[in-house]
C-alpha cells in the first residue's frame, strides 16, 4: 500500500477529477480520495441537461458530463480510493488521515494537497423558519438524491422556498414525477437562479414564482400539512395582512449553497467572509503551505464547466509545487479587497509571477446593476476596466486582469452608470 | 399482571423505571410517542442547575440540590454526557445585589457547595464576551450540562436490561379500578400506577376519577436557538441573567457537544404546541443581546420549542393518592431535569413506605446499574479504530460527515434495547443530522440503515412520530 503521493486530492467530483488529471499530466504521482462508492460527486444526481456547454460545446446531463471526466481520469491512471473519508488534515506534517473499509485507518503523506470537497446546502436553521418540525421538509439537493438516485417519491403537493437553481430544477423534476408544485417563494425581489432555469423549470410548467414572499410558518405534527406564506417588506419582514395558507405535504428548501470547508478549517486555513471558502491566490493556493483549493470549496460556482476549469488550474499549480517544492521561494502576496457593489471575489491574494500576462478573477455583484463599470486597480494603476450590462448577483463574472507593476493592495469596484 | 405501570417515558418516568428495576417487581413503562424522551425531555435547556434558585422550603429546592449531587454517579453508571462547567447569574451591583445575595443564602441553606459571589474582573476573565455592564454574579461550580434525552434513553435501556418492559405508541385512554388493581385501556393489569405524563399528567389523573386534590397543569412554551459548533467558545459557562421585575432573561450556554444554546422565552400556550414563532425567537434574540451584543445568529442551525408542565401552585406535585396505589409525579417544570434522579429516589421511598407486605419487596438479584457506553469511533486512537474496523468493517463507513458518525454506531443505536425507531431517534442517540447540514447529506443513508435494521421498507421509516413518513414509495415502477 503506497501511502505517499506528490499530490493528494480530497473529493472525486468534477473539481477533484480535473485537478487529478492535470496533476498527473504534469508528472506528479496523484491520489484522489472519494467518500462515496462512485466518482462524479453531485453530478450523478443531476440528471437534467445543461452541463458542458463551455467545456465540451455540447449540452450534456450531469451523469454524461461525469462519465467523460471519469473516462479521462481512468486513462490518466490516477490512483483512486473510493468509499474513503478524510477525517483529519495535518497540514504541518503534510499528511491526512483516512478511514475506509478497504484500507482501515491510515495516514497518507502528501507534498501538495488539493481541497475539492464541493459545497453543501444551507438547511432550515440558516433561514429561521418558524413552525413545527414535521417530516416532509427537504433541502432541494437531498430531495434530488431521494428521487434521482434512490428512486423514491418524496411527496404529492410541494411548496418550494427559495429560488436557487437546484430549487428551480427540482420544481420541474417533481412536476415530471407527478407531484403538484404549487409555488416558489423568493424573499428577494429577484431569483438567484439562472434565467434559463426560471423559464424552463417554472414558466414552462406554470409554476408561480412569488418574489418578495417567504414561508412564515410550517404546519403539521407528523407530516407537513401546509405552509403559511406572506409578502415581505423591504426589510424582509413579513406583512401580516398578506398571510395566506397553502396546503401541501412537502416543503422544499432551496436557500443557498455554502462551500464545504470543515476540513479546511480544521487544517487551520483561514476562510474568506465573502466567498465562505479559503483565501486563495490566483493559482488557487491557500495561505497554508502546499494546500490548494478548487471548485465549489472556494466559492459556489454557477456552472460545472467553471468548476472543472478551477480544478484544472489547482491541479496544475499543485503538481508544479510538488515537483518544485524544495527550490521554491514564496513571494509576498498582494491583497485584493472588495469595493462598492461587490458581494464576493476570488482570488483574494495575488502572487507576482512570470508565467503569464494576466490572471483570472471571479466576482459577484451585490445587487442588480443595469449598466456598470468594473474597475480593478491599485493606487497607481488600473489593471482592468470594462463596462458591462445586466449584472446580477446570480451570475458570477470572470475577468482577465493584468498583473500589477507595484506591490500595492488591489481594490475592485463596480460603479453604477 | 404487572406490579407497576409507569405512564410517561420522559426523563422522570425512565429514571423511576430504572429505580424500580432494582427490585423484584414486574414493571412496564408506557409512552404515547414513538420514542422515549419525546415530551419536555427532548426540548429544554439541557442543563443541570446547581439548585440555589428554588426555595429551600420547597420540594423543588430540596430535590434539585439532591438531584445535582446524584448526577456524577448516575452519569458514570449510565454513560451519558455530563460536564460540570459551572453557571453564573449575571447582575448589576446597584440593582441586583440583593437578589444575588438572596440566591446565595438560599443555596447555602440547601447545602450547595462551591457557590460564590464574583465581581466584574472575574466575570470578564471567565466570560470575555459578556457585556461590560455586568459587575456582580452568583457563580455555581456544580452546575452542569448534559443531553436530557440521552439520560432518558440510557435509563430506559438500563431499566430494560434489568427487566422492565417498554411499550411505545401506547396512549393511555382509560383506567379502570378493579379490586386492588388497575386496568389500563382494558388491556394492562397493574397493581400500581406512577403518573409521569408531563403536561398530560392532569388528564391521566382525571382518568381514575379522583375525589380530591385534582391537579391542573398548564403548558408553557419556550423557544430556542441552537448554534453551530463554530460558535463554541462564545461562552464558557451557563449564563443566566438576574430575574428582574421586567421578567426572566434567557440562558446562553455551551451544550454537551460543543454547540451553543440560547433560550428560552416563556409563554402560556396549549399542550403539544411545539411550534416556533418569529415573535418568540425575536424575544429570545433580543434578550440574549442584553447579555452580549454580538450573537452570531448566522451560525444558527436549528430552532425548536419545548413545553414545560407548569403546576398550579408552583411546586412539584409528587404524592401518593390517599387510599389508592396511584402516585402522581406531576408539574415537573424546571428544574425538573436537574431534580429527576432525586425525584426517582423520592418516588421509590413513597412506594416502599406504602408497599405491603414490605418484606415481600426483594432486591432484583440481577440488577446491574451500568449501561454500556456507546462507542464514539472518532474519539478513539488509531490503533483502537483499526481494531474495531477489523471486527466490524461498518465502523469504517463514515455516514455523517458533520459529526463523523460511522454506520456501526448507527446500527448499534437501533439494535440496543430502547433502540431508535425513527430518524430523529437515531439523531438523538448518535447525532447524525444534529450537525450543521441537519441531515442533508446523511439523511438518505440513515433511512436505508434504519429500514434494513428494522426489516421494513424505506417508506415505512418514520421521521419522528409513528406514521411520520419521509418517503412515499418507489417512483420507478408503475403497476
Amino acid at each position: 500500500m503506497k501511502n505517499s503521493f506528490d499530490v493528494v486530492i480530497i473529493g472525486g467530483g468534477p473539481a477533484g477529477i480535473a485537478a487529478a488529471i492535470e496533476s498527473k499530466a504534469n508528472g506528479a504521482s496523484t491520489l484522489i480520495i472519494e467518500r462515496d462508492a462512485f466518482l462524479g460527486g453531485i453530478l450523478n444526481q443531476c440528471i437534467h441537461n445543461g452541463f458542458g456547454l463551455t467545456r465540451y460545446n455540447e449540452e450534456l446531463t450531469g451523469p454524461e458530463y461525469a462519465e467523460r471526466e471519469i473516462n479521462q481520469l481512468t486513462r490518466a491512471e490516477v490512483t483512486v480510493y473510493k468509499n474513503t473519508m478524510v477525517v483529519t488534515i495535518d497540514a504541518k506534517e503534510h499528511r491526512i488521515k483516512i478511514v475506509s473499509k478497504d484500507y482501515g485507518v491510515l495516514w497518507i503523506n502528501y507534498t501538495s494537497l488539493v481541497l475539492a470537497m464541493g459545497c453543501r446546502e444551507r438547511a432550515r436553521g440558516s433561514v429561521i423558519l418558524p413552525g413545527k418540525r414535521p417530516a416532509g421538509v427537504f433541502t432541494a439537493g437531498t430531495a434530488q438524491f431521494y428521487i434521482n438516485i434512490m428512486g423514491q417519491k418524496i411527496g404529492n403537493t410541494v411548496f418550494v422556498l427559495g429560488s436557487g437553481d437546484i430549487g428551480l430544477i427540482m420544481a420541474r423534476r417533481l412536476s415530471l414525477e407527478g407531484c403538484k408544485v404549487i409555488g416558489v417563494a423568493e424573499i428577494r425581489s429577484f431569483s438567484s437562479g439562472l434565467n434559463r432555469n426560471i423559464a424552463q423549470c417554472l414558466e414552462d410548467y406554470s409554476i408561480p414564482l412569488m418574489l418578495e414572499h417567504t414561508v412564515v410558518e410550517v404546519h403539521g405534527d407528523s407530516r407537513v400539512t401546509g405552509v403559511t406564506v406572506a409578502r415581505v417588506n423591504e426589510r424582509y419582514e413579513p406583512i401580516e395582512s398578506t398571510k395566506a395558507f397553502y396546503a401541501c405535504d412537502t416543503l422544499l428548501l432551496s436557500v443557498g449553497l455554502i462551500p464545504e470547508n470543515e476540513l479546511t478549517v480544521q487544517a487551520g486555513i483561514k476562510l474568506d467572509a465573502y466567498t465562505k471558502g479559503p483565501v486563495v491566490n490566483q493559482e488557487l493556493e491557500t495561505e497554508v503551505d502546499g494546500v490548494f483549493a478548487c471548485g465549489n470549496v472556494t466559492f459556489v460556482h454557477d456552472l460545472v464547466d467553471y468548476v472543472s476549469a478551477s480544478g484544472k488550474r489547482a491541479g496544475h499549480a499543485a503538481a508544479l509545487y510538488a515537483l518544485e517544492a524544495e527550490t521554491r521561494q514564496r513571494e509576498m502576496a498582494i491583497s485584493v479587497s472588495l469595493g462598492s457593489n461587490i458581494a464576493m471575489l476570488m482570488p483574494q491574494r495575488i502572487v507576482k509571477q512570470n508565467r503569464s500576462e494576466a490572471f483570472e478573477m471571479m466576482l459577484r455583484v451585490s445587487k442588480r446593476i443595469e449598466k456598470g463599470k468594473i474597475i480593478v486597480s491599485n493606487d497607481r494603476e488600473i489593471l482592468y476596466t470594462a463596462i458591462r450590462s445586466y449584472l446580477s448577483p446570480g451570475e458570477a463574472i470572470t475577468l482577465s486582469v493584468n498583473y500589477p507593476n507595484f506591490n500595492l493592495p488591489i481594490k475592485v469596484n463596480v460603479i453604477e452608470l | 399482571m404487572y406490579d407497576v405501570a409507569i405512564i410517561g417515558a420522559g426523563v422522570v418516568g425512565s429514571l423511576i423505571a430504572r429505580e424500580f428495576s432494582r427490585f423484584n417487581l414486574s414493571c412496564i413503562l408506557l409512552d404515547k410517542e414513538n420514542d422515549v424522551a419525546c415530551g419536555a425531555t427532548k426540548a429544554n435547556t439541557a442543563l443541570i442547575h446547581a439548585g440555589y434558585d428554588a426555595s429551600y422550603k420547597s420540594l423543588k429546592g430540596k430535590l434539585n440540590a439532591r438531584g445535582n449531587q446524584l448526577y456524577t454517579k448516575l452519569s458514570e453508571e449510565l454513560n451519558f454526557p455530563f460536564k460540570r462547567i459551572g453557571s453564573m447569574v449575571l447582575g448589576m451591583l446597584n440593582e441586583d445585589r440583593e437578589t444575588i445575595e438572596r440566591l446565595f443564602e438560599n443555596g447555602v441553606k440547601l447545602g450547595i457547595k462551591d457557590l460564590k459571589i464574583i465581581y466584574k474582573d472575574e466575570i470578564n476573565r471567565l466570560e470575555p464576551n459578556v457585556d461590560g455592564a455586568y459587575d456582580i454574579a452568583l457563580f455555581a461550580a456544580t452546575a452542569g450540562i448534559t443531553e436530557p434525552w440521552e439520560i432518558a434513553i440510557s435509563a430506559c435501556e438500563n431499566a430494560m436490561n434489568n427487566g422492565v418492559e417498554l411499550r411505545l405508541n401506547y396512549e393511555v385512554c382509560s383506567i379502570e379500578k378493579q379490586g386492588d388493581q388497575f386496568i389500563i385501556n382494558s388491556d394492562i393489569q397493574t397493581k400500581w400506577i406512577i403518573n409521569c405524563a408531563g403536561v398530560h399528567a392532569d388528564e391521566i389523573f382525571s382518568l381514575i376519577e379522583p375525589t380530591q386534590n385534582i391537579i391542573s397543569i398548564s403548558p408553557r412554551k419556550g423557544e430556542y436557538f441552537l448554534l453551530d459548533k463554530k460558535a463554541g467558545g462564545l461562552v464558557n459557562h451557563i449564563l443566566f441573567t438576574c430575574p428582574t421585575s421586567v421578567g426572566k432573561g434567557v440562558v446562553i450556554s455551551p451544550t454537551a457537544h460543543g454547540n451553543i444554546i440560547i433560550g428560552p422565552n416563556s409563554e402560556w400556550t396549549e399542550k403539544d404546541d411545539t411550534k416556533t414563532t418569529f415573535a418568540g425567537l425575536d424575544e429570545v434574540l433580543m434578550k440574549s443581546r442584553g447579555v452580549m451584543k454580538k450573537i452570531p445568529v448566522d451560525l444558527n442551525i436549528a430552532n425548536f420549542a419545548g413545553i414545560r408542565a407548569e403546576p398550579e401552585l408552583g411546586d412539584f406535585i409528587i404524592e401518593k393518592v390517599p387510599d389508592s396505589n396511584f402516585i402522581n409525579v406531576a408539574g415537573i417544570k424546571s428544574p425538573g431535569l436537574s431534580a429527576s434522579p432525586a425525584i426517582a429516589e423520592y418516588v421509590l421511598d413513597i412506594f416502599r413506605s406504602a408497599y405491603e407486605p414490605i418484606d415481600k419487596l426483594l432486591p432484583n438479584p440481577d440488577f446491574n446499574p451500568v449501561r454500556p457506553s456507546r462507542i464514539n469511533f472518532m474519539g478513539l486512537s488509531d490503533e483502537d479504530q483499526n481494531k474495531l474496523i477489523e471486527e466490524n468493517p461498518a465502523y469504517a463507513h463514515i455516514v455523517c460527515r458533520c459529526e463523523q458518525i460511522s454506520e456501526a454506531e448507527i446500527v448499534d443505536a437501533v439494535r440496543r434495547k430502547c433502540g431508535a425507531r425513527s430518524m430523529n431517534g437515531v439523531k438523538r442517540r448518535v447525532r447524525p443530522g444534529a450537525g450543521r447540514c441537519q441531515g442533508g447529506f446523511c439523511g438518505p443513508k440513515v433511512i436505508e440503515i434504519i429500514a434494513r435494521e428494522l426489516g421494513v421498507s424505506l417508506e415505512e421509516v418514520d421521521f419522528e412520530k409513528n406514521d411520520s413518513k419521509v418517503l412515499m414509495g418507489d417512483n420507478r415502477y408503475e403497476e
